[in-house]
């Protein structure tokens, strides 16, 4: 996997809560074998519209996503994290996170950052005013700053902060408890 | 002191160390065509097995048409998809129950059918309506595909632990009022991130009185409420179910374990959400998200916001609309929801003696083989038929129209399924979430109706 350590980027801001993953890739994508060919595909439906925040030129290459509350509600299909990273978003920041699409995000080297409804509103607005308005985001000091003099702290898991700063495959840390694993399947029978 | 999510959490621990996620063991892997087929090829460019075979079952659901099934598969990605879980499955040398085995069906139907989804388990499956096992008192969730790839490489998976929250019912559900319309009420009084982070359990004389097919619709929708995943502590209703299914085993010993899953009386639970069973009605969703939901009896409400304004805008719909004047196009009966035998005989009921009405194209799905077969049997299907409804063989359908069961753009839909998001059964398609009963009450009528007065015949 991927590490993520820091990163700066263009903010795009979906002013939109409960964006559900049938939104961020429709099910008609869904029959690909590959984990590629997604990022085409992103808010399919959304995108059709010429207005859609994502075909504003402005945003054009951002790398993070701002958007409201319990973003990737729905399917757990993990195609979501995956179109969401071939079309460039490494950093999603909202109120709160759908379970399975946190975790998913995790495991693709994305990271999902829960904030307060305000500290989100802030960022969407500057987002919106400032054009070319950037975050960088240091997993490691766990902070979100950009050159206007916001700065915030944040919190992810620490075994999964853990994983994305060494870009670890945690097959192969389970993996390492294999005797562990034989013993409760001996005393499970 | 434990609640039931502890006592199968803690039975289920590998390995437990501070600052890290407990490692679960995994009692049983579903998989199907459509989250599986990455998984298997990250094993194989690691080099690595399916740890348990004999733990994993697959079937093909999501994208399988529901027309003849003598006929190949007309869609050649959907056909590949199909293929290639038969080669994954010869390959790893898991058992697959395929589109031609009378085993197959909705994988969150098939498993309970079959008996391999028991009291005591963690189940696991790449389809976040897995919640439905916990309804046999299993603790069952939904994974993304790396998470299945982990399973099948390890049979565990590294997990937090979820909160928990209890969903306490008093009284009885009113006639005509079903386990959807409970978990409809439930996500439109805690909202569609109201269980984020929790693992809820269902409590209470309603959710007591529930046959096992209502117990699996309500775990089905945990996860509409945000919850990692849902459970009810099994009784005899459920070792009644279990008793004779293929893979349930029904030693005394196995039922008295059985027996010992419930919350203790003074369990602590981390949220409690009452719910007054005998004052809910048949609901209907107006929006796009199935927490935007109403009694029958009610009119679409005034938006609050502006997520309200853009689902109405979606639906076609004016606030302070009588709910019973929505007029539809299409009627589906089916999905890991509702489509169980049970739910089949409910909208039977419904719909023997009448035809649909004519600006209706209506169509029942049966979550699996099994269900389809049962229902011919009572003759459901021949019920159907004379009304006019569209008798289809088993899989996921137009809950999420992954093959050519779809809504065309603007059509209105009344829908036993889960999700009404936007462009979930066709783009452009609207979406009403409703129980089996209120559907074919629709289908008839041509509008929504309160299934309460119906003249059954």
């Amino acid at each position: 996997m991927q590490p993520f350590t820091k990163h700066t980027g263009l903010v795009a801001p979906l002013d939109r809560a409960n964006v559900d993953t049938d939104q961020i890739i429709p099910k008609q994508f869904l029959k690909r074998i590959e984990r590629t060919g997604f990022g085409e595909f992103l808010f399919y439906d959304w995108r059709s519209d010429p207005d859609f925040v994502l075909n504003e030129p402005r945003y054009k290459g951002a790398s993070i996503l701002v958007a409201g509350k319990n973003f990737g509600c729905g399917s757990s299909r993990e195609h979501a994290p995956w179109a969401l990273g071939e079309f460039g978003f490494r950093v999603i920041v909202a109120p709160s996170f759908a379970d399975i699409f946190a975790n998913n995000c995790f495991k693709n080297g994305m990271l999902p950052i829960a904030l307060t409804t305000e500290q989100v509103g802030e960022i969407m607005s500057r987002a919106q005013q400032h054009e070319g308005y950037e975050l960088t985001v240091d997993l490691e000091r766990q902070t979100l700053e950009d050159s206007r003099g916001l700065s915030i702290l944040f919190v992810v898991g620490e075994f999964q902060r853990y994983c994305l700063l060494e870009g670890l495959d945690d097959i192969g840390l389970t993996l390492r408890h294999e005797e562990l694993i034989r013993e409760y399947e001996a005393s499970h029978r | 002191m434990p609640t039931l999510f502890d006592k199968l959490w803690q039975s289920h621990v590998v390995r437990e160390a501070r600052g890290e996620p407990t490692l679960l063991y995994i009692d049983l892997h579903l998989i199907h065509e459509v989250t599986s087929p990455q998984a298997f090829d990250g094993l194989r460019q690691a080099g690595r097995k399916v740890r348990r075979p004999d733990l994993t079952f697959g079937t093909v659901d999501h994208n399988v048409p529901t027309t003849d099934r003598s006929l190949p598969i007309a869609d050649a990605v959907a056909a590949n998809q199909v293929e290639t879980l038969r080669r994954n499955c010869k390959e790893f040398g898991v058992q697959l129950y395929d589109i031609n085995s009378p085993e197959q069906g909705i994988v969150h139907v098939i498993g309970p059918e079959l008996g391999l989804t028991r009291p005591g388990m963690t189940i696991v499956c790449g389809d976040s309506h897995t919640s439905t096992h916990g309804a046999f008192g299993a603790l069952a969730f939904g994974i993304g595909t790396s998470e299945v790839e982990h399973v099948l490489a390890t049979q565990c998976l590294p997990q937090n632990k979820p909160l928990t929250m209890k969903v306490e019912t008093r009284g009885a559900l009113p006639e005509g009022v079903t386990a959807k319309d409970l978990a409809l009420g439930i996500i439109g009084k805690i909202g569609t991130d109201g269980a984020t982070g929790c693992v809820i359990e269902y409590a209470g004389e309603a959710v007591r009185s529930l046959s096992m097919e209502g117990r699996m619709t309500l775990c089905n929708m945990s996860i509409e409420a945000g919850a990692r995943a849902g459970m009810v502590a099994p009784d005899e209703t459920t070792f009644a179910y279990l008793k004779g299914r293929r893979f349930a085993p029904d030693s005394d010993e196995t039922i008295g374990y059985w027996k010992t899953l419930r919350s203790d009386d003074d369990a602590k639970f981390d949220r409690v959400v009452e719910i007054d069973a005998a004052q809910l009605e048949p609901f209907v969703t107006w929006g796009t998200s199935p927490g935007m939901v109403v009694p029958v009896t009610s009119c679409v409400p005034d938006p609050a916001d502006e997520a309200a304004e853009r689902a109405l805008k979606y639906m076609a719909l004016n606030p302070r609309t009588n709910i019973q004047e929505i007029a539809i196009d299409r009627a589906f009966i089916g999905s890991c929801t509702n489509a169980r035998i049970e739910d089949l005989r409910a909208a039977a009921r419904v719909v023997k003696g009448y035809r649909i009405n004519s600006s209706v194209r209506a169509m029942v799905v049966p979550g699996s083989q099994e269900v389809k077969r049962a229902a011919e049997r009572e003759g459901l299907d021949q019920i159907f038929h004379e009304a006019g409804f569209e008798w289809r063989e088993a899989g996921c359908s137009m809950c999420l129209g992954m093959n050519e069961d779809i809504l065309q753009p603007g059509e209105r839909c009344a829908s036993t399924s889960n999700r009404n998001f936007e462009g979930r059964q066709g783009r452009g398609g609207r979406t009403h979430l409703v129980s089996p009963m209120m559907a074919a009450a629709a289908a008839i009528k041509g509008h929504f109706t309160d299934v309460r007065t119906w003249q059954f015949k």
